[in-house]
């Protein structure tokens, strides 16, 4: 019996064509089928956002969601928001307050944290704090990575646009 | 420039050198992460890559009396399936024990269970596929039947023994160790005061972003195993793979790429990981596990589950006479290889009274075995539950003799010109600062306003509370923590450095990086002690093949001996290239150095010869140098720390939270750690990694438990039942730093990473018993959550 459906995805802007298995997450897809390994599985259960990705500009979890659902969609992953410049402030900001230490959860706390700072730029430290909560890290308590994003929202607020 | 010439490593003749040691640096190799460009295991790909799965014991305790793998081998994908006794044809079973912790016992442990599982989780079976999935789908055909077994949960009545569960060792106790300075008994008849409590500490876990890992590639033509590994030590394993497969340790080459966090899960031999090698060998073709959340959660050692009776004695003006403990902790049904599980509770041995100035002190401590999933090393290894029952104690205490909590522990602490000191356990510090770093915590918080607030807060029904702890903790260790017990445990790190042709000057390092920030430290101070910009140097390690021998990453070390393993290859690179430079320039070594990448005049700071000249005469045209002279640009270094066992710290933290009285929820309001660890490299990685630490600790004050039932199950195992913390619950983090640099090494640093959370828990916990004084209630089992908390207000 074949459980596979022809499945077409744009992920970062190139479109890819393959038989996907029905079961298969888009996380899967992404790391095994297209071999973009920058988003990570850190729970297989939807709590953790080390998969967090975006489809069609909202951020969602790559464990949660199967490939087939994101045919004919629009996915950006860290390699794409990487390479596209969209990141580059608060990449900046991650690593000169060193808000990453093993860096497993970074790409996806990395898509939340711009989440944030394209929907909500007026967002408060504890803002900032109750919006990552969906984003585990385990090595740095979370302050550096406040204290990343308050600066972006602060320079953006500041600064000519 | 940030001038602190009165650091070892700024010491006559290295002038020049300050350079960024000191300075808040960002890690270069931290870039490729926040593309997602780094190489965890699952990240690598290789050609004909098996993937295995395991079948693991739903019960855990039971006798194994069918294990049927025929229907499983047939599904689609399956390449091979293997139980125990197959696995142990290649991989020889192992008993952690160490000559050196008397007594220890433990039973033979295999890579997968023969005949009889002993925690609900461990493997009984390994399926091989060709896709994780496929493998996954096949585990639904194993056949099993078990027989179940007397199962033995709780640790009194493991230390009762109405059940064995080895019944060749004779008993449930694993170790025990008994401790008594002779004066006990006479210290708490002639007390003013008296005071006793229990305390209690919940199981919890690592969980580390990134769960274990590894790839075993078995290579038949030359009999040799590469191995891409999640680990914090690589010479370790090299070695262990070597042995227990049969394998010439040359030919075992253990590679860390990006590893995703460690904190100890990832320092200890897995039986499933030994077995995923075994398997590689047996199929002669490469096979990877990664633990999935469920897995790890059951499989991952855990760590702490602890209760502990502590009395204090006391005489009215406040002086503390006497401490006397006995503690009891469960490790599961094997004491894990090759550290054992004996350390934790000797740990506590060793480090509770730690920070104040009594001599007498009477321990008692007994290891049980259960039937739950292990327990072993985990960041701050016992410290956590020294600091607790110390700092419970001395605070209710200070509350019995009506005096100040902060000025109890003035009163008490450690006299920081009283060093050397060899404290009543036995441990010696070389040099600690506890009253300096109470000072500044005190002025940090402003500790006396907070009072003020608090008190005033209080009158309205707003229930706030101000906890301190004062901890010592256990850094950067000599042979005496694993070599002395005959663990093949290297104390020692190397590091090697080279100037390239270019310029450029490539480190070499045995310590591993897990996120800490090791690879970023060692560029500062290789950049620094040779001459260099930072931008001019790589970092590799991790990787058996190519670094120096060395331990790796544990007990707060990598700084502190790694560290000045660079330092002192950076000197000796140093040194040779003044040699060449003074050979091509003809002028006497003494005259020059190096700054900024250039040889220069070292009187008039003038530049003779930028490096990249220098490589590229060195490199390419040696003819042009003195006969007989021959450069050498690759120089290697060692370190171990020998004067002390250990390079003990100090530091201070305090918590300040409100309790929900109603609901039992604790909000954290703020948190601060004052530590002294010696130089300090780089104070941004060391905020960092003591906020980290911080969390971690709260972590397991208010929220981590791995709760079992009676019948040995795990209750929540997934991430959604086993709650971490999360940034919209935690608080700012305050970090000062005092620096006593260690004399045993140049560069004086000693260990960091631990600190936070051998402080945090009990912080908290002094914290929420300030709020909850006015009701007379007290919390004494971690962790604190609303329902307990809820219980002593009598509320529930």
């Amino acid at each position: 019996m074949d459980t596979t459906l022809e499945t077409t995805i744009t992920v970062n802007g190139t479109p890819v064509t393959r038989q996907v298995p029905a079961r298969q997450h888009l996380i899967d897809f992404l790391r095994e089928t297209v071999g973009l390994t920058g988003s990570h599985i850190g729970c297989e259960h939807g709590v953790c956002g080390a998969c967090t990705l975006r489809v069609d500009g909202e951020i969602v979890r790559g464990c949660l969601m199967l490939a087939v659902q994101a045919n004919g969609r629009k996915v950006d992953t860290i390699e794409g928001l990487s390479d596209s410049g969209e990141l580059a402030e608060l990449q900046k900001a991650f690593h000169e307050h060193n808000a990453l230490q093993c860096g497993f959860c970074t790409p996806g706390m990395l898509m939340a944290a711009q989440d944030l700072v394209r929907t909500r730029p007026e967002a408060s430290r504890e803002e900032i704090r109750a919006y990552v909560s969906g984003n585990y890290c385990r090595c740095t308590g979370y302050h550096a990575i406040v204290d990343a994003v308050e600066e972006v929202l602060e320079n953006r607020k500041g600064g000519p646009r | 420039m940030n001038a602190r010439a009165e650091l070892p490593l700024h010491a006559p003749g290295t002038q020049t050198d300050k350079g960024y040691i000191g300075q808040s640096v960002p890690r270069p190799n931290a870039k490729r992460l926040l593309q997602g460009r780094g190489a965890f295991v699952d990240d690598l790909r290789f050609p004909r890559l098996a993937h295995v799965v395991f079948f693991r014991s739903p019960y855990a305790h039971a006798r194994i009396r069918k294990l049927d793998l025929t229907k499983a081998a047939r599904q689609p994908g399956v390449i091979a399936c293997f139980d125990g006794r197959a696995v142990a044809e290649y991989c020889t079973p192992w008993v952690a024990v160490l000559a050196h912790l008397k007594g220890i016992k433990s039973a033979p442990q295999h890579a997968i269970a023969i005949e009889r599982a002993c925690w609900q989780g461990e493997a009984v079976a390994a399926i091989v596929a060709e896709s994780r999935e496929q493998g996954e789908d096949a585990l639904a055909h194993v056949e099993a039947e078990w027989e179940e077994l007397p199962v033995v949960t709780d640790m009194e009545d493991a230390l009762a023994n109405r059940h064995v569960i080895h019944p060749d060792l004779g008993d449930n106790v694993c170790f025990r160790r008994e401790l008594d300075t002779g004066g006990v008994d006479d210290a708490f008849a002639k007390a003013d005061l008296v005071v006793e409590e229990t305390f209690g500490f919940g199981r919890h876990t690592g969980v580390c972003m990134e769960t274990r890992s590894i790839l075993a590639d078995y290579n038949a033509a030359d009999h040799s195993l590469t191995v891409y590994h999640a680990t914090q030590a690589p010479h370790m394993m090299q070695d262990i793979f070597s042995r227990h497969l049969g394998i010439p340790e040359a030919n075992v080459r253990v590679i860390c790429k990006d590893v995703g966090g460690s904190f100890g899960i990832k320092v200890h031999v897995y039986p499933d990981e030994m077995a995923t090698a075994a398997i590689s060998v047996m199929l002669r073709r490469p096979v990877k596990f990664v633990a999935d959340r469920l897995e790890s959660f059951l499989t991952d050692i855990h760590a702490r589950e602890h209760r502990a009776k502590i009395r204090i004695a006391c005489a009215k003006d406040g002086r503390i006479l006497a401490f006397d403990l006995d503690d009891l902790t469960a490790i599961g049904p094997y004491s894990v290889y090759p550290r054992t599980s004996g350390i934790e509770g000797n740990q506590v041995v060793n480090l509770t009274g730690g920070p104040y100035k009594h001599r007498e002190y009477r321990a008692k401590m007994h290891v049980v075995f259960t039937n739950k999933n292990v327990t072993c090393q985990y960041r701050a290894v016992g410290h956590p539950i020294a600091a607790a029952l110390t700092e419970g104690i001395v605070d209710l205490a200070a509350a019995k003799l009506g005096l100040d909590p902060a000025e109890f522990r003035r009163r008490n602490l450690i006299a920081d010109d009283a060093y050397p000191y060899t404290f009543p356990s036995g441990v010696k510090f070389e040099c600690l600062s506890h009253h300096k770093t109470l000072d500044k915590l005190l002025v940090l918080m402003d500790y006396r306003k907070l009072r003020a607030e608090q008190a005033a807060l209080r009158k309205r029904g707003v229930y706030r509370g101000i906890g301190l702890a004062a901890i010592i903790e256990v850094t950067g260790p000599s042979p005496a923590f694993y070599g002395v017990g005959g663990a093949r445990i290297s104390a020692q790190d190397g590091a090697t450095l080279r100037l390239e042709p270019t310029g450029m000057v490539t480190c070499i390092g045995s310590v591993t990086e897990q996120g800490q920030g090791t690879e970023g430290i060692f560029a500062q101070i290789a950049a620094s002690a040779v001459g260099v910009t930072m931008d001019k140097v790589r970092v590799m390690t991790g990787d058996t093949g190519v670094t120096p021998y060395g331990g790796g990453t544990w007990a707060s070390r990598g700084a502190a001996i790694g560290g000045e393993a660079v330092l002192q290859a950076g000197r000796a690179l140093r040194s040779n290239i003044l040699d060449i430079a003074a050979a091509i320039l003809s002028m006497d070594k003494a005259e020059l150095d190096i700054v900024n990448n250039e040889v220069v005049n070292k009187l008039t700071l003038e530049s003779k010869l930028p490096l990249v000249e220098l490589g590229r005469i060195a490199y390419f045209r040696p003819d042009t140098l003195p006969p007989k002279f021959q450069s050498e640009l690759t120089v290697t270094r060692h370190y171990t720390p020998r004067e002390y066992g250990f390079s003990f710290t100090n530091g201070i933290h305090a918590s300040y939270l409100e309790v929900d009285v109603d609901t039992g929820f604790v909000k954290l309001l703020k948190h601060w750690a004052v530590d002294d660890s010696g130089t300090v490299i780089n104070p941004m990685l060391v905020d960092e990694q003591v906020r980290g630490g911080v969390v971690q600790g709260i972590g397991a004050a208010l929220f981590e438990e791995c709760v079992y039932d009676e019948n040995g199950q795990l209750l929540n195992g997934t991430m959604a039942d086993y709650l971490v913390p999360m940034s919209g619950e935690m608080p700012d983090i305050v970090v000062g730093h005092v620096e006593t640099p260690t004399r045993q090494s140049e560069l004086g640093a000693k260990g960091a990473g631990e600190a936070g959370t051998a402080g945090a828990p009990a912080a908290v916990m002094n914290a929420i018993n300030d709020a909850l004084a006015p009701f007379g209630a007290r919390v004494t089992v971690q962790p604190f959550t609303p329902e307990r908390i809820l219980k002593a207000l009598g509320k529930v």
